[in-house]
């Protein structure tokens, strides 16, 4: 059949070119903003200035180029709110994740102090264990930050015991261990409002979350959850510059499977017509 | 004997954290929590664990030159590389057997764990996650042929909601009039993920849930023993 004859390699060079090229020559494609993403945003915004809110980045570099942006948003959005920051990793690479987007950031925000504003506390394994465990003693599992710096002398965590004292949780997930333990710990036992941000393939295994009883509020899913989050803080980052090639690679695929059938059926009618 | 008291302590340490889940007071509640801390340390053991044995596997395979076994060399090599760089000079703000290593750091530009996480490991991931979407597009025009009613459904929703997920959604219908907004591509693809695909990845996670409740019960109460080895 000429749908299965054809070299696997012309998708390839097809695909590369429809990925590789908008990324080179901006098109700058409408982004539209969704309802889950527009409720994560909504979340960040009623949140008060000074609050103390959790982003957990458990995530490694494979999933970076989908849950980074998302990152950089957020912390970016949390910033300019004055909200402080205290970052997990559920991931042993988390940890690194977030150092990079911190970095990055650090310019933009002069302001910010670590430690007062903002704090790495780094990487716990156990997954849905250490949630439980944060819940019920924050410092008892955290005795230290990233750096090795003793809690006691982080200015910002002095008042952070358990989850009462945080406003809400994001976790940044590519798997287990990730947004279903924070929404089954944090959310579920603990009653802390809870958001996430996904990677495109694992949406709609999270999506049965996002319910009327609000498990989670909004989701953001995948680079299209995250170029839009960059919109509707202003600031456009890799995320929006990747929705023009992905909506180009996307169209490729659809172009091809329209090819494929057509093929499929030509081939059909043909073989009807020699039988 | 030997398998008696690791069953004994399953049944106990299960029922404690049962009973603390539904008695959240002393002395369930400062039993489980200890038992937590237990646990994380094990799940640290448990990482160690893995690296001796992912040590011992790869040198099982070069002693006995199975097939591709110079790839099981650069695993191993690119294990100790990792960390060994780690141990002696530290990554980020933490400083290593050796102190921080400034004169290298200079040289490279950032420790060498560092250098090499951002230069070499990111990269590589990305690149094999990266590959995976030149398969799908090849896998896409192989198997989604309209062969039945079925296919066809699941094809028309797989180009919808693909067609949703990116901005030529909004660009191809952007302009329809707000009466025919529900045609919009964006929210057809909204719904499709909210309702028809919810519903079906709930009926799968009660299922898993019961299966979890189910294997649970038979490892507390000894039925389900292969954790222990053997049978």
């Amino acid at each position: 059949m000429a749908a299965k004859t054809l070299d696997r390699r012309w998708i390839f060079l097809f695909l590369f070119i429809g990925v590789a090229l908008p990324l080179i020559f901006v098109i700058g494609l409408p982004i539209e903003t969704t309802e889950n993403v527009r409720a994560v945003y909504q979340m960040v915004e009623d949140t008060p200035a000074g609050s103390t809110v959790l982003i957990s980045f458990d995530y490694d570099p494979a999933s970076k180029p989908e849950l980074h942006p998302m990152g950089r948003a957020l912390l970016q959005h949390c910033f300019e709110k004055d909200l402080k920051v205290i970052i997990t990793a559920l991931w042993p690479m988390g940890v690194m994740m977030a150092n990079d987007i911190l970095d990055d950031l650090q310019p933009s925000y002069p302001n910010k102090v670590y430690g007062q504003d903002y704090v790495n506390m780094g990487f716990k394994a156990g997954g849905m264990v250490t949630i439980q465990a944060m819940g019920k003693h924050f410092k008892g599992i955290y005795t230290t930050d990233s750096n090795g710096t003793p809690v006691e002398n982080i200015p910002m965590m002095k008042h952070i015991d358990n989850f009462e004292n945080i406003a809400f949780v994001i976790s940044l997930s590519a798997g287990a261990p990730g947004v279903k333990e924070w929404v089954q710990v944090a959310g579920d036992t603990y009653g802390r409002q809870v958001s996430s941000g996904v990677t495109g393939v694992s949406v709609s295994s999270v999506m049965p979350y996002v319910n009327e009883q609000k498990q989670l509020t909004g989701l953001l899913a995948g680079l299209k959850g995250a170029a839009e989050y960059e919109y509707l803080i202003g600031h456009p980052g890799t995320a929006t510059s990747g929705m023009d090639a992905q909506s180009l690679a996307h169209l490729i695929i659809i172009i091809f499977i329209i090819i494929g059938n057509i093929t499929y059926w030509r081939n059909k009618k043909k073989q009807k017509k020699e039988v | 004997m030997k398998r008696r008291i690791p069953l004994t302590i399953t049944l106990i340490v299960g029922l404690i954290v049962i009973c603390s889940e539904f008695i959240p007071h002393r002395p369930f509640s400062q039993i489980s929590s200890e038992l937590e801390v237990w646990f994380m340390i094990i799940s640290g053991f448990a990482i160690l664990l893995g690296q001796l044995n992912l040590i011992k596997t790869n040198v099982l395979k070069i002693q006995y030159k199975q097939r591709n076994w110079p790839y099981f060399v650069i695993t191993l090599a690119s294990f100790f590389l990792m960390v060994g760089t780690g141990a002696l000079w530290g990554s980020q703000q933490n400083a290593g057997l050796l102190g921080h290593g400034t004169a290298i750091s200079s040289a490279i530009g950032s420790k060498p764990f560092d250098y090499l996480f951002n230069n070499v490991y990111q990269n590589l991931q990305a690149t094999m996650f990266s590959l995976l979407a030149f398969f799908i597009a090849s896998a896409a025009y192989r198997a989604f042929i309209a062969r039945t009613t079925e296919s066809i459904l699941l094809l028309a929703a797989a180009i919808l909601v693909m067609l949703g997920n990116t901005s030529l959604g909004t660009l191809l219908t952007g302009w329809l009039p707000d009466s025919l907004s529900f045609l919009h591509l964006p929210k057809v693809s909204e719904f499709i993920m909210k309702y028809p695909t919810t519903a079906g990845q709930r009926a799968i996670m009660i299922g898993a849930g019961l299966g979890i409740i189910g294997s649970s019960l038979r490892i507390i109460l000894g039925i389900e023993r292969s954790y222990l080895g053997g049978d």
